[in-house]
């Protein structure tokens, strides 16, 4: 049986569909008390005073904590995870991020006070208790308007609310001179707008001391518990990590909004020993957009130059990227290592320069959110390249195939050296953008656009040909650019006495089904049955130690551990199957759960060797028994996804309102596992691209007030926003992990919001080249950019 | 203070006394120990709580327990029988109707009354009866291929919703 290449049903479906699941709000410890957050009604005040007594009185409030408390106990904030310099080589500023504000709040939604009582209803009622007198301060929130002279400052010691300045990619002379001499200028002032993850799972956290034994366990909604408990440990409570287990059950979705460590956390898991009972923390949706990082929030210029054939001469882009009031865990590489490395695109531009300016506001920090930099880099190529079609009269799929990189493979051909740092592993970009042209029948369409302009009917298409670096990541590599951490996996694979398979991966899932697709792997290579292997995730007292799940590297990353740690038990197996078989290991192949010498009919089955190497009473001298193995696998490069997006809209000429009407997407992932899971991966990744295109983006007002505080006025795409995809792939397999697989999380999310855009814009030519388009496109926005002088 | 309800949750009948204020969402999680249904927001906009009242499905996070009293209320819990899943379960599994699975307990239920109401649904159908319904994992897709495929098990096998 093979599995690979299969769409094997989910094992984790049944407990899913039924009611079982068990997340962290579904966890109800003995003795449980329920925490809730006093948080900030304003974006930047000081604190004059806080009484608590009044609800410290409260019937069933067991404790209160203030600003006050985690400053008298020596708390630190929360950390950076990642390091960017200015371009100068001094360090990024980085003003702490405290669990609770003793004195000057920065956002609304800051926290000031933490109640602990009996049961949740209660701590909310207690909080209408506690008496905070503030004074207001001004506030920004734009980071263009942020670094303004006499803007109001986020910290003291940041001047400008500039956290650093950051370029890459080749002397920006050389670009200048290059955007100069070229025979063609397309310039897009961009807002690539705040986007809220909402994955519908809330955050939660429980925190448990055990004082018999000393130890604290963390439950919490995390993509990454590891990364959680050493940043928490380390860091924040200075607490010792073997004494501290954190299981991240299952996962309502993340998007990158569960990467990061919160404050919550840490207030939980210190607050439940000073008060000798667990505590359980929820957000409400309203404290999710309040406080989950967000993501994007670039302003940008983007410049690109062309020769008069349309070959592209030179890019050139300048932004500034609002990392809100604190610094998230790996903000700082968002807008920089993740955004400006990718500045390439599927192109051959000759020179590129990229300028960054990460700065703070009066807002909820923005971090890592599906795509995380990537999207961005997408967007702002891919409106470029749509925008200079139309203004030099080219046709956007002709400019594109005339600009793309010729194919490589990785393996006889080299990697594609990029301008902006990175090397391309494998790549063949035509195909992609070839058979999306043929899916969605190009030239009828464009006879279908032309025919329907005579009727007054706006029909357009958008194209988008994106690249992004996923399989996060070689570590040596991170950590030149400035990661506080290594970006490997591990894998522990233990074979059980009867050859039952217990996988243990550093992975997590919350949502992506690695549950099956990790055991389809296990099973191909143990030559056994799914049924016969379970996978381990999420529980730092199980898995040896982990990175997570985010830049679509599970896989890539934590599947190559595993086949690592498969190796390692099929070498052993093989001394321990020769001993048995009397023959030379050698002369034997190892297929369909068994080990045979070679031209013979002498075999010994997987579990055999299993029970013998627990049973080792006939056995290979001077070997050990036992059949269980751990690896840590650093891969030696990114993994680059690309693919082509399609987008069909038509736009009512009387009131703008966009209609999306097919959208297409060929993308090629390498080597694909489940082809039901990565079609599933592709189809949520479009959606939530296509809902920044269309429907979603935070705001704030000029106070500092978040006016997309609910689901009520947060347009999230629903089911009747959305048309069916059409989709379909190519394969280019990864030339440098075992699997020869890339990544399908993000690539959805990366390539379709550009491709909407554009169709608006094709859609309203006969209105001229409108280039002002702002995302989300409500029907107000276009309406107005169909009526612009 | 509190009032007394009996409620018949998925053929079990319970009698329990609850806060005016108290939540059927909280009730069923936190008294019941029925945590299917989720709390995805605060503004009964998410649809992770759906449940089926006296065959109706309501968002168990806008109604109030007493509000409940001699009623007959269906969970997630009390869709799969003898261990063999729902049909409508069963399309979810066969069609990836879902990833995380958060909101898959809502979807399910709100597929369960479109069902009873219309047994053979267009996309758009669907489409427009899952509209109480957020998911931010599958873009929908699959659900709609899944209460295809839930519709058409019913056909076939004859048999009803609940």
């Amino acid at each position: 049986m093979t599995y690979i290449g299969q769409s094997v049903k989910r094992v984790e479906d049944k407990r899913f569909t039924t009611g079982k699941g068990k997340y962290t709000d579904d966890i109800k410890l003995v003795g449980m008390t329920h925490a809730h957050i006093v948080r900030s009604p304003y974006a930047h005040a000081n604190i004059l005073s806080i009484d608590i007594d009044a609800a410290l009185a409260h019937p069933g409030v067991v404790a209160i904590f203030t600003g006050k408390d985690i400053a008298a106990a020596g708390i630190n904030g929360v950390p950076a995870g990642w390091q960017v310099n200015f371009k100068d080589g001094t360090t990024m500023k980085e003003p702490p991020h405290p669990l609770l504000v003793a004195d000057r709040v920065k956002h609304v939604g800051d926290g000031i006070a933490v109640i602990i009582a009996e049961d949740a209803a209660t701590a909310r009622d207690a909080a209408d208790l506690i008496e905070i007198d503030y004074e207001v301060l001004p506030c920004v929130t734009n980071p263009a308007e942020a670094v303004k002279a006499g803007a109001p400052l986020v910290h003291n010691d940041a001047p400008n609310n500039i956290c650093f300045d950051w370029e890459l990619g080749n002397p920006k002379a050389e670009v200048d001179a290059a955007i100069a001499a070229s025979h063609h200028v397309t310039r897009l002032d961009l807002v690539n707008q705040r986007m809220a993850p909402n994955a519908i799972e809330p955050r939660s956290a429980i925190g448990h001391y055990d004082d018999s034994k000393d130890k604290f366990t963390l439950y919490t909604t995390s993509q990454n518990p590891h990364l959680t408990r050493l940043l928490m440990c380390a860091f924040v409570l200075g607490i010792p990590e073997h004494k501290v287990q954190v299981i991240a059950p299952d996962v309502g979705g993340g998007f990158g909004s569960k990467i990061f460590h919160y404050i919550e956390e840490a207030l939980v898991i210190w607050a439940s020993k000073q008060i000798g009972r667990p505590i359980k923390w929820t957000s409400t949706r309203s404290e999710a957009f309040l406080t989950d990082a967000h993501g994007r929030d670039h302003v940008t210029t983007a410049e690109m130059g062309f020769d008069k054939e349309g070959n592209v001469t030179a890019l050139r882009v300048s932004t500034f990227a609002n990392l809100g009031a604190y610094i998230s865990t790996f903000a700082p590489a968002v807008p920089t290592y993740l955004h400006g490395t990718l500045l390439q695109g599927l192109y051959t531009t000759p020179k590129i320069h990229v300028d960054v300016t990460a700065v703070f506001t009066h807002t909820n920090a923005v971090d890592a959110y599906r795509g995380a930099g990537r999207p961005e880099a997408t967007y702002l190529l891919e409106r470029l390249m749509d925008t200079a079609a139309l203004e030099m009269g080219m046709d956007p799929a002709a400019l594109r195939f005339k600009n793309f990189i010729p194919a490589f493979d990785g393996i006889t051909q080299p990697g594609y050296q990029t301008q902006v740092a990175l090397q391309y592993d494998s790549g063949n970009y035509e195909p992609v953008l070839e058979r999306a042209l043929e899916m969605v029948d190009y030239e009828n369409f464009r006879k279908q656009q032309a025919e329907g302009r005579k009727n007054g009917k706006l029909l357009g298409i958008g194209f988008s040909t994106y690249i992004e670096a996923c399989g996060i990541a070689p570590s040596a590599v991170v950590g030149a650019l400035g990661a506080r951490a290594g970006l490997y996996e591990s894998a522990q694979v233990r074979v059980q006495p009867t050859g039952k398979v217990s996988v243990f991966t550093g992975s997590h899932s919350h949502g992506q089904g690695h549950e099956t697709t990790f055991a389809q792997v296990v099973a191909d290579r143990l030559g056994i049955a799914m049924e016969d292997i379970d996978i381990v995730h999420g529980d730092s007292d199980s898995v040896a130690f982990g990175m997570g799940t985010y830049g679509s590297r599970s896989l890539a990353v934590g599947g190559s551990a595993i086949v690592k740690s498969i190796d390692k038990v099929l070498e052993k197996g093989a001394k321990i199957a020769a001993h048995k078989l009397e023959a030379a290991e050698e002369d034997l192949e190892y297929a369909g759960g068994r080990w045979t010498v070679k031209g013979t009919d002498k075999s010994i089955g997987f579990g055999d060797v299993a029970l013998t190497a627990y049973v080792p009473h006939d056995y290979p001298a001077g070997l050990e028994p036992g059949l269980d193995f751990s690896s840590f696998y650093d891969p030696t490069n990114f993994t680059y996804p690309f693919g082509c997006h399609i987008a069909i809209v038509e736009v009512d000429a009387d009131t703008g309102k966009v209609t999306l009407k097919r959208f297409i997407a060929v993308d090629d992932v390498g080597n694909v596992i489940n082809p039901m899971i990565v079609d599933g991966q592709i189809h949520g990744g479009l959606a939530q691209g296509i809902g920044q295109a269309m429907l979603e983006g935070v705001a704030y007002d000029s106070e500092g007030q978040l006016m997309t505080g609910s689901f009520m006025d947060y347009a999230m795409p629903r089911a009747d926003d959305l048309p069916s995809f059409e989709i379909d792939r190519k394969v280019t397999p990864c030339p440098h992990n075992p699997l020869g697989v890339k990544g399908a999380g993000e690539a959805g999310c990366i390539g379709s919001t550009p491709a909407v855009v554009n169709a608006v814009m094709d859609a309203l030519t006969p209105f001229g080249i409108i280039k002002n388009l702002e995302m989300p496109m409500t029907s107000q926005r276009v309406w107005r950019a169909m009526h612009q002088k | 203070m509190s009032v007394k309800i009996s409620v018949s949750i998925n053929g079990k009948n319970y009698t329990s006394e609850v806060e005016p204020r108290q939540l059927l969402v909280y009730h069923l999680r936190e008294a019941l120990g029925l945590t299917g249904s989720h709390v995805g927001c605060d503004t009964s906009s998410c649809g992770a709580c759906t449940v089926l009242v006296d065959g109706l499905a309501v968002k168990s996070c806008t109604t109030l327990a007493a509000q409940v009293d001699g009623c007959k209320v269906t969970t997630v819990e009390g869709l799969a029988k003898n261990g063999s899943l729902h049909p409508i379960q069963e399309g979810f599994k066969e069609e990836h109707g879902l990833q995380c699975g958060f909101c898959t307990p809502g979807m399910i239920m709100a597929a369960a009354d479109l069902l009873q109401n219309n047994p053979n649904p267009s996309e758009t159908e669907i489409r427009h009866a899952l509209e109480g319904n957020f998911c931010r994992c599958t873009g929908y897709h699959n659900i709609v291929r899944s209460i295809q495929w839930a519709a058409n098990k019913l056909k076939e096998t004859n048999a009803a919703v609940l």
